[in-house]
């Protein structure tokens, strides 16, 4: 995700043993062996633009904020991210398994905070769109339905993780044990974690609403509900979770 | 036994009225604790006193806005741990309590701690809490770079400290999450630099660095050193 190979050439010396003395090797051939160059791939994480102009949220999310969030706190990231990683082994993982890897299970090493926020941040940016908000339709309002009750009692419980994240943090519709669910993480943290799967993600970090709602988060989660947030986009993610998760009772057909 | 009994409800003059007081007393009491709510606390100066280094409008959304907001959570929540007796509704309210109790803990040792530069704001230290902090640290220069450093460092929101260990008497740098209050970690607040997005971001955007190394341009020393001498 947002990974771009780069080569870089590294010796490998390994199993390639020098020739043994013998017929088929003569002093001039024993002289000219080298151990063998092999080129190993390692990524880079890149920012990825969003799916949208900069400008494309107005008057929702303005463009100064895209500018900063996704120009400079994205970007920052990022950018420390294959600094922490370059040179190590960790060079190799694609952003997801870094996630999940360097949460080492409750104990998160350096990295941990950058490939989080990086992956988040993905995530988030694919989650709104422009003409965005308003009730979704099809199999994710059937699901909510069930698993909420209605989809104002969704709404209502997601502003209510919204406004009570405490500090930094994002606020997450999940599949989790095959059924809808809210979920509010603090800092860096986010469901991959702990094997959820995403549908859909707001950030309540202050930089996220500060320059266009200042104090009042509850106005930029309704903002996000009412404008933003792109239930196409959780259709496609509902979809390609149906893959690993079985959401109802199969239905047999009939013949 | 009949006997027995009427003497027990026969009370004697003197006791009955020592039960009414109690009552009285008691009932009052209760009305002072009800009553005895938090109250926002007035900013020791103008909201554009401290620019240019942090601006009016982010002076008066931190107070009128943000710190309101702990003080009347806070407040909502006491009220709301008063009027239950159930255990399960008693530790639901904690967090809500721990995060608006220690906001607004927190925020009023901050407005203290800053003062304009013409009522003594950037002033060095002197006395007692100078020799402590050139002892403990070398010099002012190096404590306000290791806090600033620190404070650049604090993932998500919190705040960066210069606090006391009582027994010791010794200074450290701390740092604490969201709104832990620095009592949490056994120790008395001293000097505190909020790093929240929401006490720089509107002036030095994502710059956390550049709004550490301006604020202490605005840094009341005298109300640190008074905290420190009275430890």
């Amino acid at each position: 995700m947002a990974a771009t190979a780069t080569c870089t050439n590294s010796l490998f010396y390994g199993l390639r043993l020098p020739p043994l003395s013998g017929s088929r090797s003569s002093p001039k051939r024993r002289a000219a062996w080298r151990p063998q160059q092999v080129v190993l791939p390692v990524a880079k994480f890149e920012l990825r633009t969003p799916p949208y102009a900069l400008d494309a949220l107005e008057p929702h999310m303005s463009k100064q904020t895209l500018e900063f969030h996704w120009g400079k706190h994205h970007r920052a990231y990022i950018d420390n991210l294959n600094k922490q990683i370059d040179g190590t082994d960790l060079e190799r993982k694609n952003l997801e398994e870094l996630v999940k890897f360097s949460y080492n299970n409750g104990n998160p090493q350096a990295c941990f905070n950058n490939a989080g926020q990086a992956w988040n941040h993905d995530f988030f940016w694919s989650s709104i769109y422009p003409g965005g908000g308003g009730k979704p339709d099809g199999e994710v309002l059937e699901l909510i339905e069930r698993d909420f009750g209605s989809f104002e009692e969704f709404t209502k419980e997601f502003k209510a993780a919204g406004v009570s994240q405490f500090g930094s943090g994002w606020v997450w519709l999940i599949l989790k044990d095959a059924k809808l669910s809210i979920l509010k993480t603090s800092n860096a943290l986010n469901p991959l974690i702990w094997g959820y799967i995403p549908l859909t993600v707001v950030d309540v970090w202050e930089h996220a609403y500060y320059l266009d709602f200042q104090n009042r988060r509850p106005d930029y989660l309704n903002t996000f509900l009412d404008k933003l947030i792109s239930w196409e986009a959780v259709a496609g993610r509902l979809a390609r979770a149906k893959a690993f998760v079985n959401l109802g009772e199969p239905t047999i057909p009939e013949k | 036994m009949a006997a027995t009994l009427l003497m027990k409800k026969m009370r004697s003059g003197a006791e009955t009225a020592r039960t009414m007081l109690g009552f009285h007393l008691w009932r009052r009491g209760l009305k002072t604790a009800m009553r005895q709510q938090e109250v926002l606390p007035d900013l020791p100066y103008d909201y554009n006193a401290l620019e240019p280094v942090i601006s009016a409008e982010i002076m008066r959304l931190h107070h009128q806005k943000h710190h309101q907001a702990y003080v009347t959570g806070f407040n909502k929540a006491m009220e709301q741990l008063n009027s239950t007796s159930d255990p399960q509704t008693i530790v639901a309210l904690q967090s809500a309590i721990n995060f608006n109790g220690g906001g607004h803990v927190n925020h009023a040792i901050f407005w203290q701690n800053l003062a304009p530069p013409k009522e003594g704001g950037g002033e060095p230290p002197e006395g007692n809490l100078a020799s402590a902090i050139e002892s403990e640290f070398g010099s002012l220069d190096k404590l306000i770079a290791k806090m600033s450093t620190t404070g650049a460092g604090v993932q998500g929101s919190g705040w960066v400290w210069l606090g006391l260990i009582k027994d010791m008497k010794r200074l450290t740098v701390e740092t604490t999450a969201n709104q832990d209050p620095l009592a949490s970690k056994g120790l008395i607040p001293l000097l505190g630099i909020d790093v929240w997005e929401h006490a720089y971001y509107l002036q030095y955007k994502n710059v956390r660095p550049d709004y550490l190394k301006n604020v202490w341009k605005v840094v009341n020393w005298r109300d640190v050193a008074k905290r420190y001498d009275s430890a």
